[in-house]
């Protein structure tokens, strides 16, 4: 990433250092000490004053843990289940049932990629169709048997080509967004990464929702964006910015209900931690979803999508 | 309740006749057909109901010009009209989001692009929104969200079957988050609806896209869609550029999302009151 030369160029330079054969000497030492020192200084000052169009080149870092590497560290015997019994199996979306700390529980997610020929095979994440169909019925089996729902969001967006529109990709959104928004049981949803338009929001609908660091959530691509606004898509920095899609800038319009916070540089450069901190907010918040009785979870479940919106009433 | 009770049931509306239906075009004034590209006469156009005579391509009626073409003597009565859209994002690019607003207002005399009624269809109480392509798009942002939001609640309070008239490009980019979450909250509102034994017909006028169509207006009991109207998800030039191909000739298009199962009727602009209000005759009044 373009913004981490600074780091990395030092970093390489210690290296070298290290390497060399006098390593062991009083002045190299001294040096080594000095050169680390610079580069945690550097990591602090340029992490914690991220821009929004950096944070989302973390957000979309090829080594950024996926929903299925949070979903093996934090919960046990998770049994993918497949297909939406009517067109397919697809890849870029899973689910099925784990348990997390030994409760039941239904997880779903997007599911990208770590390399060129897994993202492929993943589609990069971009669902079809028979991915939300899928995920509709794992809803319906949440139902059924009393699980709480567990989201993971991470997607660039709902898969734009030709069988995806013949098959009703719009059509697939919105029938979830109405089951999510009435499923009779609690439902957490974490945007780990990617929060590509409507795509994303097709597994958004829940009582709780929270955001990593250094996710986005966003109603368009910058690129997208970009490409309507001046019809230039390496403009897309100006248009992260004009979006307003950090995991801030949710917050503080009240669309999620908190921050996960990332090791400095991003969740891959702590996997353990970030899983650890996100385990205990869910675990925390599904003990706390459960004592509300259903009827009252989906009324204030509505609530709360009933106030979104900026408006004035002359 | 048997369909003859409704005819029996008095409701009084405030008959609105907006100025904008009512401009008077001088004669002698041309337009284009975005289709067939033949001169048309703005006069005839308008009394064709925005059809073009010579090759029937359906151009933008506005929210108004539908209310009139659906409701019974173009009487009904509007709510929420008050809701006006802001600014959450202080959106800027070349063109600030409140200059664009300023100048659709001016425009198309709305305050934003949907309009909430009550009205009666061939004697059919119903409710409805209408959008209108002419207002940024159609677009969906925090206000058109509201109003749609509002009128399904409505239509459940008063026990009223739903029509939703949509034509729009999709969420509404200038208002980011909020846009997209107005597709949670409609489709929150019509997960309710459909809990009741009401009928929501959901009619796609051209074009019917992104965000409005992967909520509200593919949740239609029925759904309608006018002739060669551009329905789905993602535009098509998105989708071009993605799998660097052409398009199948139609792709989209109405009839093309007929033959794919994905809308139920495709009918002809004057034919869409009659047919409304045939599906209204089956579906609303009690079963013998
Ligand atoms: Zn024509």
């Amino acid at each position: 990433m373009d913004f981490e030369k600074p780091v990395v160029e030092l970093e390489i330079k210690l290296d070298e250092l290290k390497k060399l054969p006098l390593a062991e000497s009083p002045e190299i030492t001294e040096e080594v000490r000095y050169l680390e020192e610079q580069i945690n200084k550097l990591r602090e000052k340029i992490y914690t004053n991220l821009s929004p169009w950096e944070k989302l080149q973390i957000a979309r870092h090829p080594n950024r843990p996926r929903t299925l590497d949070y979903v093996g560290k934090i919960c046990t015997d998770f049994t993918e289940l497949h297909g939406d019994r009517l067109c397919g199996d697809d890849p870029s979306l899973v689910g099925g049932p784990a348990f997390l700390e030994g409760k039941r529980v239904m997880v779903l997610g997007h599911q990208k990629g770590k390399d060129t020929k897994e993202n492929v095979a993943r589609n990069f994440g971009m669902p079809h169709p028979e991915g939300y169909r899928k995920a509709l019925r794992l809803m319906g089996l949440a139902e059924k048997f009393k699980l709480p729902l567990v989201c993971f969001i991470d997607t660039p967006g709902a898969y734009p080509g030709i069988e995806a529109e013949e098959r009703g990709q719009a059509g697939a959104i919105a029938e979830n967004l109405v089951k999510m928004s009435i499923l009779p049981v609690p439902v957490i949803v974490v945007n780990i990464g990617e929060g590509g338009s409507g795509g994303a929001l097709a597994l958004g609908v829940g009582d709780r929702v929270f955001m990593l660091e250094n996710a986005y959530y966003s109603v368009i691509t910058p690129e997208g964006c970009a490409s309507i606004l001046w019809h230039d898509e390496t403009r897309a920095s100006e248009a992260a910015k004009a979006l307003k899609l950090t995991a801030n800038d949710l917050l503080k319009h009240n669309i999620i209900d908190g921050i996960i916070d990332e090791p400095l540089g991003g969740a891959h450069r702590g996997f353990e931690l970030t899983a650890n901190v996100l385990k205990k907010i869910l675990m925390d918040n599904l003990i706390e979803l459960k004592k509300v009785p259903v009827q009252k979870l989906l009324n204030i479940r509505y609530e709360r999508l009933r106030k979104i919106g900026a408006y004035k009433e002359s | 309740m048997p369909i003859s009770e409704w005819f029996h049931k008095k409701e009084k509306y405030t008959q609105i006749t907006p100025a904008i239906e009512k401009r008077t075009i001088p004669d002698g004034v041309w337009s284009k057909c975005k289709k067939c590209g033949e001169i048309v006469y703005q006069k005839e156009l308008v009394n064709n109901l925005e059809v073009c005579p010579k090759c029937d391509f359906h151009h933008e009626l506005s929210a108004y010009g539908r209310l009139h073409l659906l409701l019974d003597d173009g009487k009904f009565k509007e709510f929420d009209k008050h809701l006006l859209p802001a600014d959450p994002l202080k959106f800027t690019s070349e063109k600030t989001y409140l200059e664009s607003l300023n100048q659709s207002q001016e425009r198309t005399k709305l305050a934003d692009a949907a309009v909430n009624a009550k009205g009666k269809l061939n004697n059919h109480p119903v409710m409805i929104v209408a959008m209108d392509f002419r207002f940024i798009g159609g677009s969906m942002g925090s206000v058109v969200g509201e109003k749609v939001t509002r009128a399904i609640e409505r239509a459940i309070t008063d026990k009223l079957p739903l029509i939703i008239v949509s034509s729009s490009g999709g969420a509404r980019m200038q208002e980011g988050i909020f846009s997209l979450m107005q597709m949670a909250k409609t489709s929150a509102a019509m997960a309710r609806f459909k809990e009741t034994n009401l009928p929501y017909v959901s009619v796609l006028a051209n074009p019917t896209m992104g965000g409005v169509m992967a909520s509200f207006a593919s949740l239609g009991d029925v759904v309608i869609a006018e002739p060669e109207a551009l329905i789905g998800f993602a535009g098509p030039r998105v989708i071009e550029k993605t799998i660097r191909q052409k398009l199948p000739k139609d792709f989209q298009r109405a009839e093309f999302m007929l033959d794919y199962g994905q809308i139920d009727l495709v009918v002809h602009r004057r034919d869409l009151k009659e047919t409304i209000s045939k599906l209204l005759d089956f579906f609303v009044g009690e079963t013998e």
